[in-house]
């Protein structure tokens, strides 16, 4: 009973493990980013904007979390 | 007419995603499954591969039904916020490998590592249990990105059998070519199909949070081919301008 509930648990981290490294792992500030990008678009197409607005925030908001993720590994990069 | 053509154009994309994500990935795995079978024997490896495939095929039959039935609004929306972060880090990988800030995913080096840490193990008694492991691990960790990116991007587009059928036919051609010429697929452009895979996925994901948040996008699907339009110039941008700055760093230094 207790190796069963053992290896349950060893499933379930296991689990959880798989989906922080593969969503988090090294480059978290693209998880916040896109949370982020979630709810400003959220904010802007319930806020009554011209649905023009939301249409250009996302993917710019995409290419600015994607530019400061790469620019923060270059700097990195560089000091090594 | 315009149906025809918007249909075409999320599809295009899908396969195209599907297609690069599961050829790299397989290469990948393929590489280990090589190495594992050069060094210690062909039979521990195949048992790995097939105790690898058995549990992903098990995930598939539990997690690909309970997806169907989430509320496509809310799916479009996880699925794109998961694509989103995941095409990123493709994205942001590629875009270094590019500039030379990051080593590229070099196969007969995997080859090589794989092959030295197997031979340090010794020689098996019995059961070689480490080549069994280390074939479960190489295809089990490759094929669970093909899963995730399969289902998620078949069952969010309503073509979960078009995935499937696309990631079938990549995981065979790869399989054949890498069985064709008995060795790790050192040639294949790994970076440039990760970077493509990368734009696709962000495209992807940007288009269903859009959905998920009723955002209504000009041109309906065929907007997504103007997304990987976008994000193929941003990527070749920033690229291009590391590149700038590493030449004018490195004639710095020498001067």
């Amino acid at each position: 009973m207790k190796n069963e509930s053992n290896i349950v648990v060893r499933l379930l981290k296991g689990f959880a493990m798989f989906w922080w490294d593969f969503l988090v792992g090294d480059t978290p500030e693209l998880f916040v980013a896109t949370l982020v990008t979630i709810g400003v678009v959220f904010a802007i197409s319930n806020g009554g904007h011209h649905r023009i607005a939301a249409v250009i925030t996302l993917p710019v908001l995409a290419i600015l979390s994607l530019t400061v993720s790469v620019r923060r590994a270059v700097r990195n990069a560089r000091k090594k | 007419m315009i149906i025809s053509t918007t249909v075409a154009s999320g599809d295009i994309v899908l396969v195209g995603a599907v297609f690069l994500a599961c050829a790299v990935e397989m290469v990948e795995a393929l590489t280990i499954v090589f190495a594992v079978g050069h060094t210690r024997g062909w039979r521990s490896a195949f048992e790995g591969i097939v105790a690898a495939l058995a549990v992903l095929s098990a995930l598939v039959a539990a997690f690909g039904p309970a997806l169907v039935h989430v509320p496509l609004t809310w799916l479009r929306l996880i699925v794109g916020g998961v694509l989103l972060i995941f095409g990123m880090q493709w994205l942001r990988k590629a875009v270094l490998r590019s500039t030379g800030l990051k080593a590229k995913h070099d196969e007969d080096e995997i080859y090589l590592e794989t092959v030295a840490e197997l031979r340090a193990a010794g020689q098996p008694v019995g059961r070689d249990r480490v080549a069994f492991v280390m074939a479960f691990k190489g295809v089990f960790l490759e094929g669970l990105e093909v899963v995730v990116t399969v289902l998620t991007l078949g069952t969010s587009a309503h073509r979960l059998g078009l995935a499937a059928t696309t990631a079938a036919v990549a995981l065979v051609l790869v399989a054949i070519v890498g069985a064709l010429v008995a060795k790790q697929l050192s040639s294949v452009p790994e970076n440039a199909m990760k970077m493509s895979v990368g734009v696709m996925l962000v495209s992807y994901g940007t288009f269903w949070v859009g959905e998920g948040l009723k955002v209504k996008w000009p041109g309906g699907d065929t907007m997504l081919l103007g997304l990987v339009g976008l994000y193929l110039l941003a990527t070749w941008a920033l690229v291009a301008i590391i590149k700038v700055e590493n030449a004018s760093l490195a004639k710095g230094v020498s001067a």
